[in-house]
């Protein structure tokens, strides 16, 4: 379908900003969603789309730009105003209550009535007419906590439609969805274009992009990288927006060392998801090696299951079939300290959530995992081994910081990681977990983290180094896995190895039978 | 900026807030003292000084072992009761038994008083780690837990003593409550040599370090390997010795035990480690501060007594030091996280 010239579009956005403390999130991005229209946005992580997402929600509002709805400029400065307007996000965790029904989640706010009393008569028909017309074969008195993921998708576009809304977006909507539900979605999109309802579609599934949209909008460092239709691209062009052109070396190369023996390899992980956390996501089916003094890479999109997996390998998170084993021979981890006990380390993905004592100093952050080595007479702490060891780091990892006892929440991003870092050197592991290692981090300090990673490697230390970023991926790499959807889609060599093969290998097609 | 300077800046800049935060309950504490000499002559006299400190030392014991709680950002309610049950068996055990609950004097063979002690302390003890499993196996909230355990070990404390009180100790026991080192009260020793070795316990030792990690971020606790079930266990383990300490000084003091002793010492003991800077969001807080915020209730209530302040209105004023400490904290929580 092509858009129609002579009427103004659904939704114009022209020059939309946004930005954060130190970020820009979004720069000038222009954006247009025609009526009745099934529109892609696209991009890697990082690229803006959320912050785009949450625009339009209201839950966020521009710095600068305007956003027109059929020809009329209207601010959505909250969540309510976008509604007015006809404009519904459907989240990836979706809001609903799950102890309520299907028709009081539908109606939640908005039931039918008197000021006081909700006429439930009136509130089931309603729904009833909803969820019938979406072909949800649910009565409106089930309780939503009893609905699978996908009829509960449904309840979430049933609220949409109770709403008059002109516009719904769906922020990765197949994620979580079985191939026969995928089905059952699309042709419900298309119902929905039919009665002249737009779509705009997140997916990190290209392929998807090509099933079901007319047009397509690419993000790209918070900029519209391009807008085409479906019909004239295919895959390659489409990933060729998401990546850009411009390849950056980050950091200077190192040379790469014969790797020794494999240090540890992760054999047919599988982590389900459980009742209690239907959204979590799924390994379905990991096997990876690595060797001492080499560097392997994760690569892969938000979801793809990386963090997932590093936290099963660290005993954080529990799997349930596959195994691990170090040096060749099958280990039981059960926990983070059985983990360090093998000699594994993980600096997680959140510093300062998962690995920071924010109110501590930074002696007692760094030396936490390392009480063996300070300790006296068992049981008290050395405070002078302590401070030597903190010295140590200090002029090892080059940590500005005004002084031992200074807490560790004053410092910056750059410093305080590697201050969790030097607590994983401090223990001597046999094989290291980044997740994320530079995240949140100014320049000059991510070269110095990747010239630590290549040091660890070099003495001879498995480094695993997760990284939503390609360029970052390919420079301190010797070795890369692609995952998606919980399992391994690829492996390359670096030199092998460029931005467009891996995000190809990626965003690759699985055939999810399952 | 570059990092270096941003660092250097924000560790030399003098935080008058944070300075303020950390001196204020002593601040408040002389000028609660100051105001209480003006107003009250006998205010100051030794005797009343003794009297206040020999208060204090009770409370203060528990308020020890709360402040290993509160660190991990738990809480115990059930002290009161765990005092009493563990007060009656100390007293049972230095009497022989239950049949000779009243007679006093040399006719009352029981097994002396350091079996007692030890009696009183093994209550506590195991009281303490049932609740600690509760925690950390049954993943039972401690606010819940706790709870409960305020009804259960009340419930023993009744039952075991079958209601009654059990009072007339040899001079032996006596001396752990009413006896003196030169001028000093003996509780007030025990006190101030639980503190010290608390102190030297959180600030020194590898499981102290660990208190203040488990407390302040549970989830990189857990991720830089420390065994955090283990460790919140303890802390209540701890918290049911100091209450068996109690038990037995409290029962020396007074001569006797009851089913009754500790109701609602939860309130004061818990207003007294809030008081003193310790945060019950867990990861912040000293022994120091615990000592300061537990003389700063004592001498409250004292100077209130002296001052013929109706014991009803004593209880509106702990009720409400305990919201408005509560209050300073969050603010002082959001203060450094925006910091």
């Amino acid at each position: 379908m092509s858009p129609d010239q002579t009427e103004p579009p659904l939704l114009r956005l022209t020059g939309i900003s946004k930005s954060f403390p130190g970020v820009k999130a979004l720069e000038g991005v222009d954006f247009e969603v025609a009526a009745g229209e099934v529109h892609a946005l696209l991009g890697e992580n990082g690229a803006g789309k959320s912050t785009l997402l949450k625009i339009l929600a209201g839950a966020q509002s521009a710095d600068r730009g305007a956003i027109a709805i059929a020809g009329e400029a209207v601010t959505l400065a909250s969540p309510q105003q976008a509604q007015a307007q006809g404009i519904v996000t459907i989240y990836q965790e979706f809001t609903l209550a799950p102890n309520m029904t299907i028709a009081d989640n539908v109606f939640i706010g908005r039931e039918p009535g008197s000021r006081l009393f909700v006429n439930n008569r009136a509130l089931h028909a309603a729904t009833e007419v909803l969820t019938r017309e979406i072909g949800l074969d649910r009565s409106p008195r089930t309780l939503v906590r009893e609905l699978s993921v996908a009829e509960q998708q449904m309840v979430e576009i049933a609220r949409a439609l109770s709403m008059q809304s002109r516009l719904i977006v769906m922020d990765e909507p197949t994620s979580a969805l079985s191939q026969a539900e995928v089905e059952k979605l699309f042709k419900l999109v298309l119902e929905l274009k039919a009665k002249g309802i737009s779509t705009i579609f997140v997916t990190h599934r290209l392929e998807e992009v090509f099933r079901i949209c007319d047009r397509f909008t690419v993000l790209r460092d918070g900029r519209n990288a391009g807008t085409g239709i479906v019909a004239e691209t295919n895959v390659e062009g489409i990933i060729r927006l998401m990546v850009g052109r411009e390849l950056k070396a980050l950091a200077a190369r190192r040379v790469t060392a014969v790797p020794g023996p494999m240090a540890l390899a992760v054999e047919h992980l599988v982590r389900r998801r459980t009742p209690v956390a239907p959204h979590a996501i799924e390994l379905r089916d990991v096997s990876l090696q690595v060797r001492s003094g080499e560097i392997l890479g994760i690569a892969g999109l938000i979801g793809a299951g990386r963090t997932e997996t590093a936290r099963a390998i660290f005993g954080a998170d529990p799997f349930d079939s596959g195994r691990v084993l170090i040096g060749g021979v099958p280990v039981d981890i059960r926990s983070p300290r059985a983990a360090i006990a093998h000699g594994i380390g993980l600096v997680p993905e959140d510093r300062k959530q998962q690995a920071l004592f924010l109110a501590l100093a930074i002696k007692s952050n760094l030396s936490m995992a390392a009480h063996d080595r300070i300790s006296r007479w068992g049981a008290f702490i050395d405070g002078r081994k302590e401070l030597d060891l903190v010295e140590e780091y200090q002029k090892r990892l080059n940590i500005r910081m005004a002084g031992p006892e200074q807490k560790v929440g004053n410092l910056s991003g750059g410093n305080q990681q590697k201050v969790v870092l030097a607590r994983w050197l401090a223990l001597g592991p046999k094989v290291l977990i980044v997740d994320e290692p530079t995240r949140g981090i100014d320049v000059g300090a991510k070269v110095e983290v990747h010239n630590l990673l290549f040091e660890m490697a070099n003495a001879g230390i498995a480094v695993i180094a997760i990284s939503s970023e390609l360029p970052e991926i390919l420079a301190i790499s010797d070795r890369i896995v692609t995952m998606r959807e919980g399992r391994v889609t690829g492996e390359v060599m670096r030199d092998k190895a460029d931005q467009e093969t891996l995000m190809t290998m990626m965003t690759a097609p699985i055939d999810r039978a399952a | 900026m570059s990092d270096a300077k941003s660092d250097a800046k924000a560790a030399g800049s003098v935080d008058v807030f944070g300075f303020a935060a950390r001196f204020a309950p002593l601040i408040f504490l002389l000028l609660l003292m100051a105001v209480f000499a003006v107003v009250e002559p006998r205010f100051l006299t030794p005797v009343n000084l003794f009297n206040i400190a020999r208060q204090v030392s009770v409370t203060g014991l528990l308020a020890i072992g709360m402040t290993f709680v509160i660190l991990t950002a738990g809480i115990d309610l059930s002290i009161g009761s765990m005092l009493a049950f563990a007060g009656l068996v100390a007293a049972a055990i230095a009497k022989g038994g239950l049949s000779d609950r009243f007679t006093v004097g040399d006719d009352a063979i029981g097994y002396g008083w350091p079996l007692a002690a030890l009696g009183a302390i093994a209550v506590g003890v195991v009281c303490g780690y049932l609740q600690g499993f509760a925690i950390t196996r049954l993943k039972v909230p401690p606010f819940v837990v706790t709870l409960g355990g305020m009804s259960v070990f009340r419930g023993a404390a009744l039952l075991f003593a079958a209601g009654g009180p059990i009072s007339g100790f040899d001079e032996g026991y006596a001396w752990w409550g009413q006896g003196k080192i030169g001028p000093v009260p003996v509780p007030v020793i025990i006190f101030l040599i639980c503190a010290i070795a608390a102190h030297v316990m959180l600030t020194y030792s590898r499981f102290g370090r660990r208190v203040y990690a488990v407390g302040g971020n549970p989830e990189a606790a857990r991720l830089s390997g420390l065994n955090v079930n283990a460790i919140i266990c303890t802390v209540y383990v701890i918290m049911g010795f100091f209450a068996g300490l109690c038990a037995f000084v409290l029962s020396a003091r007074l001569n006797s035990a009851e089913a009754v002793a500790g109701t609602g010492y939860e309130l004061t003991v818990i207003a007294s480690v809030v008081i003193g800077g310790t945060s019950l969001f867990g990861g912040v807080g000293t022994i120091f501060g615990t000592v300061i915020g537990s003389l700063l209730i004592g001498v409250l209530l004292n100077g209130l007594v002296i001052l013929n302040v109706s014991s009803y209105i004593q209880q509106i004023i702990i009720g409400v030091i305990i919201v408005l400490a509560v209050a300073f904290d969050t603010y002082a929580k959001s203060r450094r996280r925006t910091a």
